[in-house]
């Protein structure tokens, strides 16, 4: 198995171990939405929708004293090879929360008290870390809708495969991999505020994988940063 | 004036105070929001290129009728706060409201240029028209922009929407609040340039462009026959009392 997925420090779809999957990011890419962004990792791609500050609804949510963030995540039907049933599931729920919560410190949310700020964002393919590239997208989408933030948020992956670390797990290598481990960073603080993990290692192994998923990030925050300005260089200079 | 700097959230700019648009760590400044960055007094702003409409006290808006209450209107200005009118700031004669019905002041779904006088602590927005270029808006077309934008197509001392108003014979209200209303002979060229104006604001020499834009536009525009000059012939009631251009132009947040 191990043969198959990583040759000569290759891995199967030709990248190195500490190698990203090609990125493309757009900001702006819906017309309703008061921010939005396109975020692709290889295969795997996203698009985020911010709505807001507006009015909450239902009004028991309503903070007297900051806005609130509520975030949606959510796969087309037709994103994997095999459909999946559209609609709420167990899955989709828990990496909502995860998103909210990794986005939050980064918000200032007490500049818009008694309001709701809605992210949401759509999984058109799924090829592996799509709560990484939704987190993205998410960033970027925030950014764009001019919501005051700290800093953007990168978000990558890294694993175990075999014996041997790899940055971005992709494709067979999270079905067969041995572990997967989700990051999201905040670059300017160095701070992580997403942290999961699928599988089994030791602490050192663990620090290792981490220290190379912040790598990625770091690698991505540069990305976003030049989509986010492109937009807005380009309104400049026309 | 400094040369302005297109900043993103997290970029540094500079050691000292953070103002509007940006926030303070470790006695360093950085930047909150996309927009252009400036600097005064040591105190670093940064004026935003995008983002919903936030109501401050002593701005004019445009705003459409909510909601009659008993005594005051509820007003939407474009903003996630509702905003309210009450009677008392909207008229300066007595009103008997045992005779005499609110509608027919202000009706539901009526537009008004309105003043806000005041934004509390928890976003209670109080509006008021004692201002004379306060005043109900009738007929006319509506356009909305990006509220960042408002300050480029009023222009500097309201020079450019003073330009587009006389080369379309219109008349044309900004609300700082994003929301142009247009109303005259060519509403369509105005709201066209207005458009323009909005998708080109960062261009250097915007006026003279707009300028070009226009008349080129208005060589083929249809005549008009009886030639009206809606600014010395406005419908005059209660509320219109004239109305002189929009606030001081600069790019000022």
């Amino acid at each position: 198995m191990e043969l198959e997925l990583i040759k000569n420090g290759t891995r199967i779809d030709g990248r190195k171990l500490d190698e990203l999957r090609p990125i493309y990011a757009a900001v702006g890419v819906l017309k309703n939405a008061n921010g939005s962004a396109m975020f692709k990792l290889g295969n795997t791609t996203a698009i985020a929708g911010v709505f807001g500050p507006r009015k909450v609804f239902p009004k028991h949510q309503e903070e007297a004293e900051r806005a609130i963030l509520r975030t949606k995540y959510n796969m087309a039907p037709f994103a994997t090879t095999e459909r999946n049933r559209p609609g709420t599931s167990r899955r989709s729920t828990e990496i909502s929360m995860v998103t909210r919560q990794a986005l939050t410190p980064l918000v200032f949310l007490d500049e818009f008290p008694k309001t709701a700020i809605d992210v949401h964002i759509e999984v058109l393919q799924a090829d592996a870390s799509t709560r990484c590239v939704g987190i993205n997208a998410a960033a970027l989408a925030l950014a764009d809708a001019g919501i005051p933030m700290r800093d953007l948020i990168s978000s990558c992956s890294a694993g175990k495969v075999g014996e041997h670390t790899v940055l971005d797990v992709a494709g067979k290598e999270d079905t067969e991999g041995e572990l997967d481990l989700p990051v999201a960073y905040y670059p300017r603080k160095k701070q992580i505020t997403l942290l999961q993990m699928d599988g089994v290692t030791d602490s050192r192994e663990v620090k290792e994988i981490i220290k190379l998923a912040v790598k990625g990030c770091e690698k991505i925050y540069d990305e976003q940063k030049k989509a986010l300005r492109s937009k807005y260089k380009l309104e400049e200079s026309e | 004036m400094s040369e302005r700097k297109l900043v993103i959230p997290g970029d540094f700019l500079g050691d000292g105070r953070a103002g509007h648009g940006a926030y303070e760590e470790d006695n360093n400044a950085f930047s909150a929001c996309i927009g252009l960055a400036e600097e005064k007094n040591g105190m670093h702003f940064v004026i935003p290129l995008s983002g919903i409409y936030n109501p401050k006290r002593g701005d004019g808006v445009i705003g459409k009728i909510e909601d009659v209450a008993f005594s005051r209107w509820i007003v939407d200005v474009n903003s996630p706060y509702e905003a309210v009118l009450p009677l008392a700031e909207a008229t300066e004669e007595f009103i008997d409201l045992t005779k005499n019905d609110m509608t027919k002041y202000f009706n539901f779904g009526d537009l008004i240029f309105v003043e806000i006088s005041s934004v509390s602590q928890t976003k209670n927005v109080q509006l008021s028209m004692r201002n004379r270029k306060c005043r109900k808006l009738r007929g006319g077309r509506l356009i909305k922009v990006t509220p960042a934008k408002v300050p480029r197509i009023i222009g500097k001392a309201g020079s450019m929407v003073e330009m587009v108003k006389q080369m379309t014979n219109t008349q044309i209200v900004v609300g700082q609040n994003g929301i142009v209303w247009v109303k005259g002979d060519h509403e369509d060229i105005a709201m066209d340039v207005i458009a323009l104006i909005e998708r080109k604001s960062h261009v250097h020499g915007l006026t003279d462009h707009v300028r070009a834009y226009l008349e080129e536009k208005m060589k083929n525009a249809p005549k008009v026959e009886h030639k009206k000059d809606y600014r010395e012939h406005d419908e005059q009631d209660d509320f219109d009392r004239g109305f002189e251009g929009g606030e001081e132009g600069d790019f000022q947040p």
